[in-house]
């Protein structure tokens, strides 16, 4: 058992597996928003996890093959972004509001609630960048002074919670267009609203892949200044 | 695809090393998409070889990021002793740039087609 764990074939094996039967539930579902296949493969996986007492650790050195494909697979949004050039160049002005003001309330809120309700200093600090991408919140993170490991942690969750909610919300306040849609899910919920809104169209993930692009940037750039506005 | 695929690594490994070396605050992969992007439209054309892997990846896309999203049951002792605070700050704070980001989108776009009555108005 412990043998067969030390190579690539169970933890590929397990996680795509897990996958496609949630794919095929979504597709049962009638592609229901909350019937997100992603969400639901962690929550299966968790599980398996907890049952049969394999440490994490072991299985994400097996199923590591899957998740080095993230990095070529963001460089790949380039191709639908390339095609939307002509209509980004004319979306500009709307898409850098948009972006300011999405980075700005989503690091704003986030630090606002996680000071109300009272989570510590580190906690709130590792808590402000979880909308960006997780390399780029991880350098955050430790450069004002949270914790990148949680940081991790929290990205990946809000994407979780993005990818799941977000289309029904953006379904709610009557937002249909394909680029306000795309561009709302990559601020909010970086590459994982961006894998998700792909599969509703291109033209969508093109734009969040831009947005996550930019709102690492913006973010970076943002954050220290805003830790020191709320006396962090 | 060999070709594509090779494009999509070597454009990952440069702005990798671009990134570590100069001490960027963007990540090799986001580097990447942005240097592709830009040489893709100087290019002026499609590389049919590029398109198809890309589109393969990106249909694969949300498959890859499950062994990371798996790393919540490792749940460390700060994240359980402030669940609601975290759990709040999440959920609010996702929501809040939803609909902060479309909603400004959406006003600026009208805002300018306003602007500017002659041209086509911004979808």
């Amino acid at each position: 058992m412990k043998l067969l764990w030390s190579t690539p074939l169970p933890g590929v094996l397990v996680t795509i597996l897990a996958y496609a039967i949630c794919l095929r539930i979504q597709r049962r579902a009638r592609g229901h928003a909350f019937a997100n296949p992603v969400a639901w493969a962690i929550a299966l996986l968790v599980v398996l996890l907890a049952v049969t007492k394999l440490p994490y650790a072991t299985y994400f050195a097996s199923a590591r093959l899957l998740h080095f494909l993230l990095g070529p697979a963001t460089v790949a949004l380039a191709v639908p972004l390339a095609r939307e050039l002509p209509r980004l160049r004319r979306l500009l002005w709307p898409i850098v509001a948009g972006l300011l003001a999405g980075n700005l309330s989503a690091a704003c809120s986030a630090i606002f609630l996680a000071k109300v309700l009272g989570a510590s200093r580190s906690v709130t600090l590792s808590l402000a960048p979880k909308s960006v991408t997780t390399p780029i919140a991880m350098g955050i993170s430790e450069k004002i002074g949270g914790l990148p490991s949680l940081t991790a942690v929290l990205v990946i969750t809000t994407g979780v919670i993005g990818a799941v909610l977000g289309p029904w919300f953006l379904d709610c306040l009557g937002i249909d267009d394909p680029t306000f849609r795309g561009t709302a899910m990559g601020v909010s919920a970086h590459g994982l609203g961006t894998a998700s809104i792909y599969q509703e169209s291109s033209e969508a993930g093109a734009f969040s892949g831009l947005a996550m692009g930019l709102s690492g940037l913006i973010t970076a750039l943002m954050l220290p200044g805003l830790v020191k506005f709320f006396g962090l | 695809m060999l070709v594509g695929a090779a494009i999509l690594l070597a454009f990952q490994l440069g702005a990798d090393w671009l990134a570590t070396r100069f001490h960027l605050p963007l990540s090799g992969p986001v580097l990447g998409m942005a240097a592709l992007t830009v040489a893709l439209a100087a290019w002026g054309r499609t590389l049919l070889a590029l398109t198809k892997v890309s589109n393969v990846l990106l249909k694969a896309m949300p498959l890859f990021f499950i062994p990371a999203g798996v790393g919540v049951i490792v749940l460390s002792d700060q994240l359980r002793a402030a669940w609601l605070p975290i759990a709040a700050s999440l959920l609010g704070s996702t929501l809040v740039a939803l609909a902060a980001t479309a909603m400004v989108m959406k006003g600026v776009a009208k805002l300018l087609a306003r602007a500017r009555p002659g041209s086509k108005p911004s979808p």
